[in-house]
């Protein structure tokens, strides 16, 4: 499951690594999973607009947000319901109040990849 | 500012600063004053019986809103500030310094103030309370290695506070006069599960157990229990309940039942005053009758709701109720009333995990508990959380059934 992958022919990709993470069907809509690499904890989403990544701690307290609910483009923390839009990180409602740091994600036939900073 | 008339807050805690917050972001053009009988701006109070008694968190760390956020927002901000009487004839207040000010409208979020040990001797032991962020730092300087704390109080406050006296090296003795620990907050069984944890972590738990008496010798408290045992103590804190602060709205001849009654929108039956947070009884639509929640959840929601009320929205607080309690590496979370079921579904998750679904006579589900570590519940009771704000009859085996994904029983349809 996290074996590297081609860089790709993408010029913009050239800095990143893509990062296989799952088959795209192994994760349902409205549905979020952990993704472990180099020491570093990942979250996976898909939502009904796509795929998305993001740091896998919430910036509160460092709750799994791979534990948390999914509901359309929201993910709701599981440990004190604070809520970041998927697609951009923001945080929404309290406790949470610094944005999440999303990774950019493609979809290569059937599987997810995750961009990570090379070295 | 071209417009004059004056929104006017009292209570600076969260539902106070949420109200005011939500009053700009609503648009509110006038002026906005808030006012608060504590030294600081408003903060969160959960982190002070946890992160900030064991000393990862500062108070600071807790602050509602940057400093700025005040100027910026032209939101006035009155500290260390008393309210004498609220004039509803005049639409006025009286601080206590002789001051009178005008409000268009007026929201009560006064908070709740701890109930203090009746017994003799109780002040000059110098038992301490956890409200403010000044009891958690007064608090927190007396723990540490060696020191040999009494917990009077087997609620949140109790059972958080002695789970973080055990982080700094504290000795702890917590004593409770019900036979469990969070009597009215969870089910027998997740208050037991964690009763087990504090005597693992060494906590000395005395439950059906309370203080016969106190006195003060010197730097320690003397204390003889119900049972007759005798210790000395280098510090006692006591949890033992809030009581909502409504005298200020009895005296303005307001109606109190439990608390400041408004109806659903959180309006008295004074037409230009509100009430929000820990101080305010509201009916609830989804269980009707009356409650007070003291819970932080209810206070981001209810300030913000009593503005946008205060502006004309006409909202009813439906949000379901729901809590959570960190002691150790576990977590409670609570949702609904679970003292409005008739039967209990357990849905165990792992050796380390317990839901407990709560239904009422007819199958509703009105309530869900859980106790677990880290995350492990907090998706379940968020989704027990909708499916009692759909009303849903959920089938009882499929809730015990941890096979069986409880999101796909919010498409159930509600009897």
């Amino acid at each position: 499951m996290t074996a590297a992958a081609d860089p790709g022919k993408n010029a913009l990709s050239q800095s990143l690594h893509w990062i296989a993470v799952c088959a795209a069907e192994d994760i349902e809509v409205e549905d979020v999973r952990r993704f472990d690499h180099a020491g570093a904890t990942y979250a996976l989403y898909r939502t009904p607009t796509g795929y998305y990544a993001s740091a896998g701690y919430c910036t509160h307290e460092q709750a799994h947000l791979a534990d948390g609910l999914v509901l359309g483009e929201i993910i709701e923390c599981p440990r004190h319901q604070g809520r970041f839009h998927i697609p951009s990180g923001k945080a929404g409602s309290a406790p949470v109040c610094l944005d999440l740091k999303t990774y950019p994600v493609r979809l290569d036939r059937g599987m997810v990849y995750i961009g990570l900073d090379a070295g | 500012m071209a417009d004059a008339r004056r929104m006017v807050i009292v209570g600076a805690g969260q539902a106070g600063g949420r109200a005011a917050e939500a009053l700009r972001d609503l648009g509110w053009a006038g002026q906005v004053l808030l006012i608060g009988a504590e030294p600081l701006a408003p903060y969160h109070r959960p982190p002070l019986s946890k992160s900030v008694l064991s000393g990862e968190r500062t108070v600071a760390d807790g602050a509602l809103f940057a400093p700025s956020f005040f100027t910026e927002k032209e939101i006035e901000l009155r500290l260390a500030t008393t309210v004498a009487e609220i004039r509803r004839r005049e639409r006025e207040i009286l601080l206590g310094d002789g001051t009178r000010l005008g409000y268009h409208s007026l929201l009560l979020a006064t908070g709740a103030e701890p109930k203090r040990l009746g017994l003799p001797g109780a002040e000059a032991a110098r038992v301490c309370y956890l409200r403010t962020a000044g009891d958690a730092l007064a608090l927190s300087a007396g723990l540490g290695p060696g020191r040999h704390v009494l917990v009077v109080g087997g609620g949140f406050i109790g059972a958080e506070a002695a789970a973080s006296a055990v982080a700094r090296g504290s000795r702890v003795t917590l004593v409770e006069p019900a036979d469990r620990l969070m009597a009215r907050g969870v089910p027998r069984l997740i208050a037991e599960r964690m009763a087990a944890r504090h005597r693992a972590a060494g906590v000395d738990l005395r439950l059906a157990t309370g203080i016969a008496s106190l006195s003060a010798e010197g730097g320690i408290t003397r204390v003889e229990l119900s049972d007759g045992t005798h210790l000395a103590v280098d510090l006692v804190l006591a949890g033992i309940g809030v009581a909502p602060r409504t005298a200020l709205a009895a005296a303005a001849g307001l109606r109190i039942d439990n608390g400041i009654a408004t109806d659903r929108r959180l309006r008295t039956e004074d037409p230009n005053i509100y009430a929000a947070g820990d101080a305010c009884a509201f009916p609830h639509d989804l269980f009707g009758i009356r409650l007070r929640l003291e819970s932080w959840k209810n206070a981001e929601h209810q300030g913000r709701l009593a503005a946008q009320n205060m502006l004309g929205h006409r909202e009813a607080c439906l949000a379901v109720p729901w809590f959570w309690s960190d002691q150790y590496e576990l977590t409670i979370q609570v949702t609904g009333l679970p003292d409005l079921r008739a039967e209990s579904i357990e849905r165990h998750l792992g050796e380390d995990a317990l839901l407990i679904f709560h239904l009422a006579r007819d199958g509703r589900i009105v309530g869900a508990s859980g106790i677990g570590p880290s995350d492990a519940i907090g998706r379940d009771i968020r989704l027990a959380q909708m499916m009692i704000e759909r009303r849903l009859h959920p089938d009882p085996g499929a809730l015990a059934d941890p096979s069986v994904r409880l999101r796909a029983m919010l498409t159930t349809k509600a009897a």
